[in-house]
């Protein structure tokens, strides 16, 4: 079995795309895949905090690249998770450090290794995103129901489809389930609709997103989480299972259910 | 969205969201400005007009989408022959 690489990224910054890659490597781990992140946002590492990874690195991807150590050494093993590893981004160096060469031999070493690589791009179409997509089998798209991210999600599937790297599947970040039933929220088929392309994941907006961040655990560990729910989810439909999407939107609160039970919904 | 919105008919954000981005992805992708697109639309009614006579004020133009492709569609009603021969019955022939 050679391993599946997966690019997460998005055009416009702030999106989700550490986030989703960090909570997808765990969920595919915590399902006993073996799993290699890759943090493609060359001087602007955050990948490795958001995985709670950061008192452990040694070397990073431009040393491999560099030849001043070898792939393994700067393999850094999750203590959870132990068929979870991280490439770290460097830190001082910028991205003309690397190019779209260095990370196809790389994950070419890499394939025999895992099941999945999962590369977490910058925001931007630029190098780093070049970068970051050219190794990919697959690339997920990230955005959030809010007019800018919709935008430039588009533009990135429409470089995506001119660079023969098919549309991507999307993931729709940060829904608010109850600014869509009050109509103040591009719902998630409205999304759908303007960037018609596969859909693989809807996630809410979470507060547990931002506990997990500040503790390096993603949500995706925390079994009672909705966004944690989300995200495994996806995991399973990238194992090519099955699985129904949440029903975020219809009313939930209290007060909603008992107006639907009047008839006023 | 309050229930005084609502009463003077102001649209909900989500509707002026997806309504904006249609307009604004369809630029995106073609590359075409309004302005652009308001003149092809009068460079497609010069050239047909060459060879029929068309009904400009009943005519369609515009984008539409399928899937991730951009379709221009134009449908441009053709006057029909007994009428334009009983207009031009009365000036002197062209040819
Ligand atoms: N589902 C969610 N619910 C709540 N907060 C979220 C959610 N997803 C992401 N966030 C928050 O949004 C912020 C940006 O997330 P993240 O760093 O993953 O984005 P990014 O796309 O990687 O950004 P960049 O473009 O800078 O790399 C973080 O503060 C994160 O905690
Ligand atoms: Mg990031």
């Amino acid at each position: 079995m050679t391993a599946q690489v997966i690019t997460v990224t998005s055009g416009k910054g702030g999106v989700g795309k550490t986030t989703a890659v960090a909570n997808l490597a765990v969920a595919l781990a915590s399902n006993g895949s073996r799993v290699v992140c890759i943090d493609g946002d060359i001087g602007l590492r955050n990948l490795d905090v958001i995985l709670g990874l950061e008192n452990r690195i040694v070397y990073d991807i431009v040393d491999v690249i560099e030849g001043r150590c070898r792939l393994k050494q700067a393999m850094i093993k999750d203590k959870r998770l132990p068929n979870l590893h991280l490439i770290p981004a460097a830190q001082t160096r910028d991205k003309n450090a690397v190019s779209a060469s260095d990370m196809t031999r790389l994950t070419k070493d890499l394939r025999a290794e895992c099941d999945f690589i999962l590369i977490d791009s910058p925001a931007g179409i630029e190098r780093g995103f070049k970068n970051a997509i050219a190794p990919a089998d697959r690339v997920l798209v990230v955005t959030n129901p809010e007019v800018s991210a919709v935008r430039d999600a588009d533009r990135v599937i429409g470089i995506l489809e001119a660079e023969d790297k098919g549309p991507g599947a999307l993931i729709i970040n940060r829904l608010n389930p109850s600014l869509v039933r009050r109509q103040e929220m591009l719902s998630a088929d409205d999304v759908l609709d303007l960037l018609a392309i596969e859909l693989i994941g809807i996630v809410p907006e979470d507060e547990g997103v931002l506990i997990g961040s500040n503790r390096g655990a993603p949500v995706a560990l925390d079994p009672k989480s909705k966004a944690g729910e989300a995200f495994r989810n996806i995991a399973r439909r990238l194992k090519g299972e099955e699985v129904p999407f949440l029903d975020l939107e219809s009313g939930s609160s209290l007060w909603e259910r008992i107006q639907k039970l009047a008839g006023r919904r | 969205m309050s229930f005084l919105d609502k009463l003077f008919g102001k649209k909900n954000s989500a509707d002026s969201a997806k309504e904006r981005l249609q307009l604004v992805l369809i630029h995106d992708r073609t590359d075409l400005t309004p302005a652009e697109l308001e003149s092809l639309r009068d460079d497609l009614i010069a050239t047909v007009s060459r060879h029929v006579e068309i009904d400009v004020t009943a005519m369609q133009f515009g984008m539409e989408h399928d899937g991730r492709t951009q379709r221009l569609v134009a449908d441009i009603p053709i006057k029909s022959a007994a009428r334009r021969r009983a207009s031009s019955s009365r000036k002197p022939k062209a040819r």
